[in-house]
């Protein structure tokens, strides 16, 4: 059928990193300030879309092989619990902001006002949970047998050899980072990062109810991090990335012999050979001279730039440690995409490449 | 004769044995509410009363709860895997096989392999919902720190985890995750600095003393890797993880029950 095939084709085309990232960026700047996405006819909506979506794409061969891998069952699973959830608590954010709007009470509020006995009112609650989750693992152990592949050979490394499908989004950030930066310090800064978070969001609203209106900023930056970053960047990782880590549509048969042209270029190489057309300076300063001047500058100079300019306000609020920690970390945290997006479109390899030092940004 | 199952119940609720065990009988008023909760040390995890939008799911989604219910299931269903199982690079696959063919009905294995993949998908969902109601905020801010020790802990069991079925799967997953270590500045053999760390022409950090080779206990991943992350996953993180979840659940008592607006 032409028609399927052709449409196929496009979404194959369209789930390129390059798109996906810049898709779910959209969604999330744009949908979280669309009213109508977090009504129950938006989450219907999603359901269908995603769902729909999915569920027509297991009869696709290509796609039925790898989502039906019982370890990627979990990952299929995992979209649509925090897709659901994401709905569920904007669609209460929305409300309580509607609320606070029309200076009603938040529906927590309205709640909290009375207290209720643990027994039976909490107890029973956490009982049935517990009876779901138990049902729930039991179905599920039942029908999907734990996978068991060949005994451990240690001289034949599997093609694509993935880590544990948590790790992914570490490992797709690999095409864009070395291991130094993608395995150890980005992961260290993660968890640092999120420890960080109480002590540097001193915005006291919005504690103990959903709201989206009373902090915009927080919400979109850590959705960034976590819908954008984390778990989309998983499910690339685990659906879109076959052989030799390329990148595959969801309709794509997974071939080994794949090729895909590798002509990615290191800053200094830009600079010193095509725009000043000359040839590599032989001491590493000065070859990439350019480069950790842009990354100095990002890291230590943007902050204090911003404070006097575009986050004068937030500089003011939030004191200089606190101002400095967190847009460090946010910075840092955004130098992912803006990485991402130097690849796709000027092929960049390495801001800074220093191999004598193995020292790669 | 339809049995009367009412004065059985009472008969039962009177009798020496229940009243030992259950000393306030059926909580159906107010005080044996109370005493209810308070009597009984699993219960006194929890407040007396409680909040009412702290009760309702689409607060809390239960979240956390479900996170420490998996918990749970995958410590009973581990105590039972490890009557099976040797980690030793002789036994480790086979005696997983074993249980997969002999066991008729066995589905421990696979309770425990989906119930760990739960685990981390409702930590994540949990630390989401309390990001979206804004609970790390004070005087909370403490107890989502120890939140996101939580987190990576049960990230780590899960990863020492996936290695001990010592199949294809798992030796390479782990070797994938493992090979990140060796580019640790300054401290891996391929991490930025390090060749500068050299005493004359020695250099001295090598492929038998490096961040990897630490956590493997060894240069790949072999018979040291197996036996170092069984005992991790088995004792060492389950220890400081159960550790870490009673100082969690003191804290939401502590900091004034599960939040709420002021
Ligand atoms: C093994 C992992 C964890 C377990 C078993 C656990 C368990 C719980 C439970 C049972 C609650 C009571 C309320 C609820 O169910 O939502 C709770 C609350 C809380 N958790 Fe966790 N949690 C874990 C990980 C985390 C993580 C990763 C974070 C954040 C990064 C976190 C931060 C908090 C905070 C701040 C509260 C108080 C929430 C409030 O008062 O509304 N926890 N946790």
């Amino acid at each position: 059928m032409p028609v399927i095939n052709a449409f196929k084709s496009a979404v194959n085309f369209l789930s390129a990193p390059q798109y996906l990232v810049t898709a779910m960026l959209v969604l999330l700047l744009v949908g979280l300030r669309s009213k109508l996405l977090w009504s129950k006819r938006g989450g219907l909506f999603l359901l269908v879309a995603i769902g729909g979506g999915m569920a027509i794409s297991y009869l696709d061969p290509n796609f039925n092989a790898v989502a039906s891998l019982p370890d990627n069952v979990p990952i299929v699973g995992m979209i649509f619990l925090v897709g659901f959830f994401f709905w569920f608590a904007m669609n209460q954010a929305y409300e309580n902001d509607r609320r606070i709007a029309a200076g009603l009470p938040t529906i927590e509020a309205a709640d909290s006002a009375q207290k209720v006995f643990s027994w039976p009112d909490l107890v029973y609650v956490e009982l049935i949970c517990l009876v779901v989750v138990m049902a729930v693992m039991i179905v599920w152990s039942i029908f999907l047998k734990a996978p068991l592949e060949e005994p451990a050979n240690p001289t034949d490394s599997p093609n694509p050899a993935k880590a544990p499908w948590y790790f992914l989004g570490l490992q797709e950030m690999l095409v864009y980072y070395d291991p130094w930066l993608a395995g150890v310090v980005l992961p260290s800064l993660i968890i640092v990062g999120l420890m960080a978070i109480p002590y540097i969001d001193t915005n006291p609203k919005g504690n103990g109810y959903f709201t989206f209106r009373e902090r915009k900023w927080e919400i979109t930056l850590f959705l960034l991090g976590f819908l954008v970053l984390w778990c989309t960047l998983i499910a690339l990782g685990t659906f879109l990335r076959g052989p030799n880590w390329n990148f595959f549509g969801p309709y794509e048969f997974w071939d080994v012999n794949k090729l895909v042209p590798l002509n990615n270029i290191n800053l200094s190489e830009i600079i010193w050979i095509k725009m000043l057309k000359r040839s590599l300076p032989n001491f590493w300063l000065i070859r990439e001279i350019f480069g950790l001047v842009i990354v100095g500058f990002y890291v230590a100079a943007l902050p204090l730039l911003l404070s006097k300019t575009l986050l004068r306000r937030f500089y003011e609020k939030m004191g200089t440690p606190r101002y400095l920690i967190g847009v460090s970390l946010v910075l840092i945290m955004i130098s992912l995409p803006i990485k991402m997006y130097l690849r796709w479109f000027f092929n960049l390899k390495y801001v800074v490449n220093i191999p004598e030092f193995a020292f790669n940004i | 004769m339809v049995p009367r199952w009412r004065q059985i119940q009472e008969q039962i609720v009177a009798s020496q044995f229940w009243k030992s065990i259950f000393r306030v009988g059926i909580p159906n008023t107010n005080r044996k509410r109370v005493l209810a909760m308070l009597g009984n040390v699993v219960l006194h995890l929890h407040p007396v009363k409680t909040r009412k939008s702290g009760v309702k799911m689409r607060y809390t989604w239960c979240a956390g709860g479900v996170t420490f219910f998996l918990f749970l299931v995958l410590t009973f269903t581990g105590l039972l895997l490890m009557f099976y199982y040797r980690p030793t690079v002789e036994y480790a696959f086979v005696d997983i096989l074993d249980l997969r063919e002999q066991v008729p009905f066995g589905i421990m294995r696979e309770v425990h392999r989906w119930g760990a993949h739960a685990m981390v998908i409702s930590v994540w969902i949990h630390m989401f919902r309390v990001f979206m109601t804004g609970s790390y905020k004070p005087p909370r801010e403490f107890n989502w720190v120890i939140g996101v020790i939580l987190l990576v802990l049960t990230l780590l069991l899960s990863f020492t985890g996936y290695l001990l079925p010592w199949d294809q799967l798992a030796i390479w997953a782990i070797t994938v995750g493992s090979n990140m270590a060796s580019a640790t500045p300054l401290m891996g053999i391929q991490g930025p600095g390090t060749g500068l760390l050299k005493i004359g022409d020695i250099p001295l950090v090598t492929s038998t003393n490096d961040a990897r080779f630490g956590l493997l206990g060894g240069r790949f991943v072999g018979a040291g890797a197996l036996l170092r992350f069984y005992v991790l996953h088995c004792v060492g993180i389950p220890l400081i993880a159960a550790f870490l979840m009673a100082v969690h659940f003191w804290r939401v008592r502590k900091d004034g029950g599960i939040s709420g607006p002021a």
